[in-house]
């Protein structure tokens, strides 16, 4: 650390001020003079035939201005939403694309599909209109019940994906692995279900829209991830609109977890219709909607197969899962259950074989898409579990058979045999850090204590690995991927000597503005204060791909620290002129040009003053200005790993669940604010133990309405249902990044969900239990008990 | 929301004059029910008489060997007061775990009993201290006065003004919150009063409703190991995503053991 707000120092974050304060700028917030304001008609059905729909009463409602239906778009060209990734199927072939209208024309296909717009001057009076629009539905079964999507006589989501079914994918050689498990000494086997997850940003989806009459300029105001990239798609895709002529701007945005990396319907149709209403449009979620169109996540069924040897060597794994797509394809759906879940099926360990099946479906629910670990928490939490079963089967302890597994220090670069390449790591000295602060040793003494007083202790293990910092946009185009995922960084200072720092990725939480100006303030001597991080608006920033995947600091960050280069480079040839010295003599050391073995010394920001200012200068050799671009294209992924041990009690009576303490120990290579990551590290576990305990979506299988709408019945996990979480750090950095670092926004998240899990099934296992599915709710707990009594009752 | 005819009265005979005549019209005490529903569209009266404004439903006074307190009485007041503390601590504990800060410091009891939410806490204190519900034209004892979900004895125009609860020798409450909204999913309200034992259950049914057989085996010995073979059937109960009525059942026999080893605490 150079200084106390350099790399590796706790700065307070400076967003939160003006987060804290309210007057963070949010969509919602935005005046716009005349605005009008939309209003979303949606699906009141599963699956229907609109057989018509009549706008001639709303037309008439007070305040209205215009009125849209998917007729409209279809007569105006407009193009469907895209899925962005094609995965191809186990022949070849590339997975089944139905068409995804932006508004439904003649079919709607999950409660919230969207079926009309109603523009109005104010949004009650776009609400009165839509409830005069009357809409003839022929209501038609539907399927929503996953691991019934591909039974024959099933209800069809798309004609263009017969049996519900857009591919049929694997990975890995099945018969190498059916060798290796006839050969086996133990085979441990598992049923689970990854339970589906309602992203529930505290910011919900808004979108603000203007059209420039004059310049023919639209801008759109969008709650993304990576307006970039929106603009990219709309622009492309689906409205046609030059790229150059659209504006996305993402201002201050209030959490996405990948919910708000997509292109959606809403967003898309405030940009249509604005030129088409001539008055700015202004919509924003109203929490029910979210909860019915914002993209779902997870959602798998898993059939998985462990081989192991005499001595507990794991030999091979075999894995057969359902993924549900919902009812269209969302932007990168097809990638999560294949290339964001498979690929990590070797886990930590050194299994030589691993076979995947993934066959994914399409159901009468909403589009089910990324979030937070996106496919890496269903890997791990595939192998997590199945790894303490076959130690609780063997009779062995869980640490135990993961050490004798793991993939030894000494073996990195790592081959996996399902196609990645880990860079870097050491597992023993994690998992032996995190034993060492939960007290793994003293555990049995507090099962007892904790049996004295009527409670089911259990403690649970779960050793991750992650791919993230997304991603090397040559592989990311071998497996079907349609963009880049480079990064790229501008630093722009000013002739007063302050800098902006303009990024491509998108802060919706992370703090980048704190992180990304400590790395420019540790290599440049920049004050804090003097630096502005900038993002988010497609026209103030250079071209960007957003933030996902864990990727702001490892390629994001990465490519400001390129630019820094070059501002350097530049920097000392200004400062040898000035100094009249040669430019190979120049060093920078703390924000100053300095000759080496003289007294010669010129700051950083006399330099900047001369680019601007260029009265001495050498105006031959060198362009004025201080202002340089950067993208930084990785090499390859980046590999945090770690060890959770959840430590729960569970009260027999009520089934209620407790975690009573919780450790996580991580290497996410050299960390630029501890304070930062221990905030993303904190809220990743809480996501992720809210998977394992209290979140889950439920739709009524016959008729397709969600059930958990609300918060009234979607359990969110909240403050009071967590101890102080225990954390720990083990560091390899990251060798192919300039920083050595790796990503730790997903971590969290990714593996508290088997930790979780494989602690409440200890506690469980002395009084029978085989098996709890997520969420572990209090009822479906004591139903478990319930039917493990009356098993051992037969 | 829709829009209505807001009104704010300053008495109670001025607010019955205001719903009086009209169907539509709705009272309105905390709002804490009402507002999220007009939001939702989910109603559409023509009047709204909001009575913050009448002061004299507010208070809490001891009147012999009663607490009496006024219908606009916020949850939070109930919690904190020293009489309620004092007299019947289980009342003000309840209290203190209705919804969360906001709705303690918004809602209040005589819109809680009123508005007859099978998930509301209220009414199982009500029922299990055997209080009286006052209001401006009489007096409702608390068995009758809840008549179903959402229904109760009240007469239009009938505006609650005070209830009275009678002190116990003994009470609890014992809540199992839904995970998600945390309103009661199974609440027991166990007390042992002058005029003997009650147990009340709120949130397991469509309305606050007594187990007699409890009632009858604490009167005869007031501790838990009493009730703990007594299974209260689960025909009638609620089931949702959160808990099926054998579940809801099962809970009833927990909480109502948990409460009296709480109330002889």
């Amino acid at each position: 650390m150079t200084s106390a707000t350099g790399i590796g120092a706790r700065v307070v974050r400076t967003e939160d001020k003006r987060f804290l304060t309210g007057t963070g700028r949010y969509v919602d917030d935005l005046p716009l003079a005349r605005a009008t304001y939309a209003y979303f008609l949606r699906s009141p059905h599963a699956h229907a035939k609109i057989k018509s729909i009549d706008i001639s009463a709303a037309e008439k409602s007070p305040g209205v201005v215009n009125i849209f239906t998917g007729k409209d778009l279809v007569d105006a060209k407009v193009g469907g939403l895209i899925c962005g990734w094609v995965v191809k199927d186990k022949n070849g072939e590339p997975h089944k694309s139905p068409p995804h209208p932006v508004m439904a024309v003649d079919t709607v296909r999950y409660v919230g599909d969207t079926v009309a717009m109603v523009v109005a001057n104010s949004y009650d009076e776009a609400k009165d209109a839509a409830e005069a629009i009357r809409v003839d539905y022929e209501v038609l079964p539907a399927i929503v019940d996953l691991a019934k999507a591909f039974d024959k006589g099933a209800p069809q989501v798309h004609a263009e994906a017969p049996g519900n079914l857009i591919y049929d994918w694997e990975i890995g050689v099945k018969a190498d692995v059916d060798a290796a498990f006839a050969k086996a000494a133990h085979v441990t086997k598992m049923d689970i279900v990854n339970n589906r997850l309602i992203p529930n940003a505290m910011e919900p989806r808004a979108a603000a829209a203007e059209y420039d009459k004059g310049t023919g300029n639209y801008t759109l105001w969008s709650t993304s991830q990576n307006p970039h990239v929106l603009r990219l798609i709309l622009s492309a895709f689906v409205l046609g609109i030059p790229e150059h002529k659209l504006r996305v701007i993402a201002p201050d945005v209030g959490g996405g977890f990948g919910s708000k990396i997509f292109c959606y319907a809403d967003e898309t149709m405030v940009c249509w219709a604005a030129s088409r209403v001539g008055r700015p449009i202004k919509w924003t979620a109203e929490r029910t909607e979210s909860f019915q169109t914002d993209c779902h996540g997870r959602d798998h069924v898993t059939h998985a197969e462990l081989a192991l040897d005499k001595d507990g060597k794991f030999l091979a794994l075999k894995v057969e899962t359902i993924a549900n797509m919902g009812a269209y394809l969302s932007t990168f759906s097809t990638a999560v259950p294949t290339y964001l879940y498979a690929t990590l099926l070797a886990g930590q360990y050194t299994t030589p074989l691993i076979y995947a099946n993934v066959k994914a479906a399409v159901t009468h629910t909403a589009p089910v898409d990324a979030y937070r670990g996106a496919g890496r928490p269903e890997a791990t939490f595939v192998i997590e579990t199945i790894v303490s079963k076959a130690a609780a089967e063997l009779k062995m302890d869980p640490a135990e058979l993961r050490r004798k597994n793991f993939i030894p220090a000494e073996a990195f670069p790592y081959q996996t045999p399902v196609a990645l390449q880990y860079d870097s790591g050491n597992y023993p000295p994690i998992i032996d850090e995190a034993m060492r602060i939960a007290d793994y040793a003293g555990f049995e003494a507090r099962r007892a204590e904790a049996k004295s007083r009527g409670k089911l202790r259990g403690i649970g293990f779960s050793s991750y690995i992650e791919a993230c910092g997304l991603a090397p946009s040559q592989v990311i185009g071998q497996l079907g991927g349609g963009v880049g995922q480079w990064e790229s960084a501008q630093i722009k200072f000013n002739p007063t000597g302050n800098v902006q720092v303009i990024t491509g990725s998108h802060s919706h939480g992370q703090g980048h503005e704190t992180t990304f100006a400590q790395l420019v303030h540790d290599r440049l001597g920049v004050p804090m204060d003097q630096i502005e991080v900038v993002h988010g608006d497609t026209s103030t920033t250079t071209f960007g791909m957003g933030t996902y995947g864990s990727r702001s600091l490892a390629v994001g960050g990465s490519a400001i620290m390129k630019a820094t280069d070059k501002i350097i480079a530049k920097g000392k040839k200004i400062a040898a002129h000035l100094m009249e010295a040669d430019v190979a003599d120049v060093v920078f050391e703390n924000g100053t040009f300095k000759v080496a073995g003289t007294d010669k010394a010129v700051p950083l920001a006399q330099a900047v003053f001369a680019a601007y200012v260029p009265h001495n200068y050498p105006l031959a050799e060198i362009e004025p200005g201080m202002d340089e671009n950067a993208f930084y294209d990785p090499a390859n992924f980046v590999y945090p790993a770690g060890t959770q041990i959840c430590e729960v009690e569970i009260d027999p009576e009520t089934g209620i669940v407790e975690v009573i303490a919780h450790t996580a120990v991580d290497d996410f290579g050299n960390i630029i604010n501890p304070m930062i990551v221990e905030g993303q590290v904190h809220g990743g576990i809480v996501q992720g133990v809210g998977q394992a305990l209290f979140e889950g979506a439920v739709y009524d299988k016959n008729t397709g309405q969600l059930l958990s709408g609300s918060f009234m019945d979607y359990t969110m996990p909240r403050a009071d249902n967590f101890p102080s979480f225990k954390l720990g750090y083990k560091v390899t950095p990251c060798p192919h990044n300039p920083l050595g670092v790796k990503g730790c926004g997903e971590a969290g998240a990714i593996a508290a969900p088997a930790a979780v899990m494989n602690a409440v099934h200890n506690a469980l296992a002395p009084i029978g239990v085989k098996h709890v599915e997520m969420p572990a709710t209090p009822l479906n707990v004591w139903q478990s008990i319930q039917g493990a009594q009356r098993a051992a009752a037969e | 929301m829709y829009d209505f005819a807001y009104h704010r009265p300053k008495s109670v005979a001025d607010a019955v004059a205001l719903l009086k005549g009209k169907e539509e019209a709705r009272p309105m005490s905390g709002g804490m029910t009402l507002i999220p529903t007009l939001k939702q569209r989910l109603a559409k009266p023509s009047d709204v008489v909001d009575l913050g404004g009448v002061k004299e439903l507010a208070g809490i006074k001891v009147e012999g060997g009663n607490v009496v307190i006024g219908a606009m009485t916020k949850h939070g007041d109930v919690a904190t007061s020293a009489d309620v503390k004092a007299h019947i601590p289980a009342l003000a504990d309840l209290a203190g775990h209705i919804g969360d800060p906001q709705v303690r410091n918004r809602g209040t009891i005589g819109g809680s009993v009123a508005n007859a939410d099978p998930a509301a806490d209220y009414p199982a204190a009500v029922v299990a201290l055997n209080a009286t519900v006052t209001t401006n034209t009489g007096k409702h004892a608390a068995d009758g006065f809840f008549k179903g979900l959402f229904e109760t004895a009240l007469g239009e125009g009938e505006i609650i003004t005070s209830i009275s609860f009678p002190k116990p020798e003994k009470a609890a409450y014992m809540k199992f919150p839904n995970p998600a909204s945390r309103y009661a999913m199974v609440g027991v309200f166990v007390a042992k009063t002058a005029s003997g034992v009650r147990v009340a259950v709120t949130g397991a049914g469509p309305s606050v409703f007594r187990v007699k057989a409890m009632e009858e085996a604490l009167s005869k010995n007031f501790s838990s190991d009493a009730i703990k073979d007594i299974k209260v059937p689960a025909t009638d109960l609620n089931s949702d995503i959160h808990g099926s009525a054998e579940y809801r059942a099962h809970l009833v026999g927990v909480m109502a053991r948990r409460a009296v080893d709480k109330a002889n605490k």
